[in-house]
């Protein structure tokens, strides 16, 4: 087993009481970054940061200096959103960082604001965390009545502001072209890219770059210790640490921060300090090993390490860093039942597969598992699926305008490939055979 | 009831000046509503089209969007119990049938006396902390039956309000704007000018 002993860069104060105010902060470091990162032009901060090959957090993992760079030279203004909007069954990192260390995030704002060269900076936060919330705003009025933001920053001659905005209860609206919408304060929906990526073409159609809470909090770790620091953790293709939200039938569900690429899902699964092995000694049935959008894993994928390149190659995604554990007492019927309903419950009706598709899955799994489904309704499923998903092929053949369609595909092909005779037995029993 | 108050009219022109574009602020703005009446009415929509300038129908489009926003009065406490797929596996099943008879409701349902709304809801963020669940968006992690219901008996008795304050309002700190700190700059050159 690799439980490896690397630093923990993000959640080294989530046990410091007081990390979240602006004295608790700079007592153990905190802005030593922001002035270390002023000290220098921006283009070597955007250096330190592609040197550290940090791939985003949120879902895709793109390098985020790659797409820092993207921003056309020269057009402003230009702008930095955050992504809080985290609400992707099993995702739960985003809303601790915010409310345990805010400032960490802060100091991560401003110092990517300056490497891009923007003067504003929205921190887009989910609607349903009042909490985190006003742990920022209270950071925010700190930091601006320190000096840290706002007019002639720590006397660099730079500025920013930085807008506290909240969300209203809508998951499609972290997908990052409907962020940007809804901070205009339109509906929700994506946008088609192209044309609309928003390095080109973002928040009122100006240069945007869309990050994160976790990638954006990473970075000032990155400008104090440099980025190849922070690349020598990890492997060459998944550098740094990753916080993993641990849920379902494990001993010890639990937010970790582990070092990517070292670590394995056995590791994180079974090791005493992460989940402790399954509950009640029980065995596995199979693990979601990047939130609801990703296709399902089981016994055979333990072993694989927490890398991008690996998991994608294996079929799947370490996706929003959400691993949802089911032991072998668990209804693979049910389960991706409940995964499809969000997904339909969720889909912004913008494009007809979607809209259509996710809601006729969802009234299909129900039925069968309700104990009403019909002989043919196995090969109604992947028919449907493959209206969503041509192929139904990993990474997903797209029909519309973002992934969400697609993804509620997953839960359905991953369950229907791997437990085809529970799918039987519920319509040939006319009942849940877990029940 | 209804159109925002002079008090709320000052902080929606302070929330309104800080964005490069004023439509911005609507979702802000109707948050403001929604934490001045427990919910957002069609008279304060009108309102906020006129601080806005926008139609009325611009307004009620980005509103009905956003699942957070009640068009009809709820209860002074909105129960949301996590039945995702984390909480399924952990215990969030029972515990929303357990919040059903507790409180003698049908998921989407308000008791008589206008106190409790009970929702079923996706995935709060809270994933590794099932059965869990939310009272005006304040959460109970790893919460028991029992727990569940001296909640209840507490808020009955008018207890926790420190805690929980009533449907509508989410963020008890705000963010103060002083101007000698603030920019402003962000909206600088921008093709259409702040109105
Ligand atoms: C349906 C959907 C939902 C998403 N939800 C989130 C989210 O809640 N938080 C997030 O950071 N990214 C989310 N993303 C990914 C964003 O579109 C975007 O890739 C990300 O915010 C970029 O930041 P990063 O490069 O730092 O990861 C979502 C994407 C899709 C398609
Ligand atoms: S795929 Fe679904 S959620 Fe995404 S834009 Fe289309 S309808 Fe909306
Ligand atoms: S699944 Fe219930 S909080 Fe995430």
């Amino acid at each position: 087993m690799a439980v490896t002993d690397a630093p923990k860069l993000i959640t080294a104060r989530f046990d410091q009481e007081d990390a979240h105010t602006l004295a608790g902060y700079e007592s153990s470091g905190g802005y030593t970054a922001l002035r270390k990162a002023l000290g220098s032009a921006p283009d070597a901060v955007l250096a330190e940061v592609k040197a550290a090959n940090i791939q985003g957090r949120g879902g895709a993992g793109f390098p985020a200096g790659t797409k820092w760079g993207f921003l056309p030279p020269d057009v402003s203004p230009r702008y930095l959103v955050v992504n809080g909007d985290e609400s992707e069954p099993g995702t739960y990192k985003d809303r601790l960082l915010l409310e345990r260390d805010p400032h960490q995030l802060i100091e991560g704002v401003l110092i990517a604001s300056y490497a891009i060269a923007a003067n504003q900076a929205f921190i887009y936060i989910r609607g349903e965390m009042p909490f985190a919330h006003e742990r920022v705003a209270a950071a925010l009025n700190e930091a601006y009545a320190a000096g840290y933001i706002g007019r002639d920053i720590m006397g660099s001659g730079w500025s920013l502001d930085v807008v506290l905005h909240w969300g209203a209860g809508a998951y499609i609206v972290g997908e990052e072209t409907a962020l940007i919408e809804s901070l205009e304060g339109n509906r929700g929906m994506p946008r088609l890219k192209p044309p609309f990526f928003p390095a080109v073409k973002g928040l009122y159609m100006q240069p945007t770059i869309v990050n994160n809470v976790e990638t954006l909090s990473n970075v000032p770790w990155i400008v104090n210790n440099g980025g190849a620091a922070f690349a020598a953790l990890g492997t060459d293709e998944s550098a740094g640490t990753r916080i993993f939200a641990l849920s379902g039938h494990v001993r010890r569900p639990g937010v970790y921060e582990v070092e990517m690429g070292k670590t394995t899902f056995r590791d994180l699964i079974e090791a005493p300090v992460y989940g402790g092995g399954i509950r009640n000694g029980r065995g596995l049935k199979a693990f979601i090993p990047g939130g609801a959008s990703a296709p399902w894993f089981y016994e055979e994928h333990l072993d694989l390490p927490l890398s991008k390149a690996t998991v994608d190659k294996a079929g799947s995604m370490l996706g929003s860093g959400a691993v949802v554990v089911m032991d072998e007492t668990t209804c693979p019927v049910r389960a991706a039942l409940r995964v499809v309903r969000f997904f339909a419950h969720e889909s912004c009706g913008k494009c007809t597969p979607c809209r259509e598709g996710t809601n006729w899955l969802e009234k299909i799994m129900h039925r069968i598992e309700e104990g009403t489904g019909r002989a043919d309704d196995l090969d109604l499923l992947l028919d449907v699926s493959d209206n969503l998903s041509p192929g139904i092929a990993w990474p997903p053949r797209q029909t519309t305008i973002c992934p969400l369609g697609p993804s509620a595909v997953s839960p359905v092909a991953s369950s229907i490939r791997r437990f085809r005779d529970d799918y039987v037995a519920h319509i040939d029993q006319g009942r849940c055979t877990h029940d | 009831m209804g159109r925002l108050n002079a008090g709320n009219v000052a902080l929606a022109h302070e929330i309104i000046g800080r964005y490069p574009r004023t439509k911005s602020a609507l979702i802000p703005l109707l948050h403001l509503a929604q934490e001045q009446d427990g919910w957002v009415s069609d008279e304060a929509m009108v309102h906020i089209a006129e601080l806005l300038d926008l139609t009325p129908s611009e307004v009620l489009g980005t509103c009905s969007f956003y699942e957070m926003f009640k068009r009809e009065p709820v209860g002074r406490y909105l129960v949301n119990v996590c039945t995702s797929i984390a909480c399924m596996l952990g215990g969030g099943d029972e515990l929303l049938e357990h919040c059903e008879k507790s409180l003698g409701l049908t998921p989407g349902a308000t008791t008589a006396d206008g106190l409790f709304t009970l929702n079923e809801v996706e995935c709060i963020a809270a994933c590794t902390e099932a059965p869990c669940l939310q009272v005006n968006y304040r959460y109970f992690h790893r919460i028991t039956n029992e727990e569940v219901d001296a909640l209840f008996a507490d808020l009955r008795a008018g207890g926790r309000s420190g805690e929980i304050p009533p449907h509508g309002t989410l963020t008890r700190v705000r963010q103060q704007v002083d101007p000698q700190r603030w920019d402003g700059r962000g909206g600088e050159g921008l093709p259409e000018e702040r109105s």
